[in-house]
């Protein structure tokens, strides 16, 4: 049975408790101390994506396997407004100049796999992926 | 990647030993290479902090529990600065690649602009246009017709960059499809500011000076669309005048009329036409005035046409260190004999 923690993000404690969730399991799995670092950076950035544009929202934290090789996968999914132009917010600057943080492409740097889906007025999923090398 | 984590751990393990063994100066010297080589390595700054306290925990023994706790906040920090590193990095990528493009549609612009000599035994013509950025905001044009007239143009996009040399191109394209009007200046400009004025956005617009030289009855013709007055030099008097015709900038209205003037040359006489780069040019942070202009045209009026615009490009670019806050354009045409 592989673990897997729901967290839902309406406050500041609960991306705290995202980022203990995703390290815990980070270290269970064997990751170092910079990949666990990493990896709470990326949680933390997208549960604030989520309390700061979406208002709630949930991280899901799971162990993943393929091929052998073990990871960490962290689903973050809002019911917020949606990203309009999604290639504008990947783009590096774009959303750091604002002084927001890594931003999404500073998650994509942090994970290995990365994944976004947004609907206007419907919310966004973003999938990312840490393997254990 | 393992075995250059491996002998990065070597390294900065022998670096470390030899420092807190002696603290000597050459020891940091060597970090300091080293950090070249980390960078080179892509090693971001949280593996820098990781590498350190291993290599330390190796060597100090019984290391203070709050000492190794202690790094899980510096790594903590460290990993936004190596984010912020890698977006630089990109962002530099990024920039030189802009930069290359830049320097190919450069390229392509100054193919639009006439390069080959024109030598006369009417006259001597010279230019020197220069861009304050990659891109110029200028058009000037020289062209030689069958009869012997010889049509000069200096046209200025207000603006500078990108979108000036666009609608510079669009000058020279339409330049083109009128080769029937070079010899009747008004109907020209009349023509260019119908194409000007559907083609570019209201808050855009071009000034433009246009004449031809026909060197049968030594007459110049010329008309403007509120461009910068050029000037008009007298041998035998020794006098410059201003050469100005009125006419509004081109784009702003659909329908407008330009009326040509004309004005006789004698040998040795010349007319310069200038976009407002010239002028606007600063020296001592004032503004160029036109009689410093004049001065400096006389100062050089015994070299030939391209000498003198050459000689005064340098002189100006020199008064404002080498910087050019507007696209520069010059232009000298002398009757010779």
């Amino acid at each position: 049975m592989q673990v897997q923690t729901h967290v839902d993000i309406h406050s500041e404690w609960g991306i705290v408790a995202a980022r203990q969730a995703g390290r815990k399991l980070a270290r269970e799995i064997g990751f170092g101390s910079v990949d666990q670092a990493r990896i709470t950076t990326a949680i933390s950035e997208l549960a604030r994506n989520i309390y700061l544009y979406a208002n709630k929202g949930q991280i899901q934290i799971e162990e993943v396997t393929s091929s052998g090789k073990r990871g960490v996968k962290i689903i973050a999914v809002d019911e917020g407004p949606g990203i309009k132009d999604l290639r504008r917010v990947m783009e590096d600057g774009f959303t750091t100049s604002g002084g927001l943080g890594a931003g999404l492409p500073g998650v994509k740097r942090l994970m290995d796999d990365f994944n976004i889906d947004s609907e206007l007025d419907a919310g966004t999923s973003i999938t990312a992926i840490k393997w254990l090398r | 990647m393992e075995e250059t984590k491996i002998s990065m751990y070597q390294l900065y393990k022998d670096m470390l030993t030899s420092y807190l063994a002696n603290k000597s100066e050459h020891a940091l010297y060597h970090a300091q290479q080293f950090s070249k080589e980390m960078m080179e390595k892509d090693m971001s700054p949280e593996e820098t902090v990781s590498l350190h306290l291993s290599v330390f925990q190796e060597l100090a023994e019984d290391l203070p529990e709050e000492v190794v706790d202690s790094f899980d906040i510096l790594l903590e920090v460290m990993i936004g600065y190596g984010l912020a590193y890698r977006e630089h990095q990109s962002l530099r990528d990024r920039q030189q690649q802009l930069e290359s493009e830049l320097t190919v549609a450069a390229r392509m612009q100054k193919s639009l602009l006439p390069h080959g000599e024109i030598s006369l035994d009417s006259v001597d013509l010279g230019v020197i246009s220069v861009p304050a950025g990659k891109m110029s905001g200028d058009y000037y044009d020289y062209a030689l017709d069958e009869h012997g007239n010889i049509g000069v143009a200096v046209a200025d996009v207000i603006g500078k960059g990108v979108p000036a040399a666009m609608s510079m191109s669009m000058i020279k394209y339409a330049m083109d499809t009128l080769p029937e009007q070079r010899t009747q200046p008004g109907a020209l400009l009349e023509n260019l500011n119908r194409v000007v004025e559907r083609n570019i956005d209201s808050d855009m617009f071009i000034t433009m000076m246009y004449g031809f030289y026909d060197p049968n009855n030594h007459y110049f013709h010329y008309a403007s669309a509120g461009h910068e007055p050029g000037f008009v030099y007298d041998a035998v008097k020794d006098e410059f005048r201003n050469l100005e015709a009125k006419g509004l900038v081109l784009g702003v209205s659909p329908k407008v009329r330009y009326f040509p003037d004309q004005l006789h040359l004698d040998a040795g006489d010349f007319i310069v036409l200038l976009s407002d780069g010239v002028t606007e040019c600063r020296v001592d942070g004032e503004f160029i005035e036109r009689e410093q202009l004049v001065d400096m045209i006389r100062k050089y009026k015994h070299l030939t046409a391209q000498e003198i615009v050459d000689e005064i490009f340098q002189e100006l670019e020199k008064a404002q260190e080498f910087q050019l806050r507007d696209d520069f354009t010059l232009l000298i045409l002398r009757r010779k004999v």
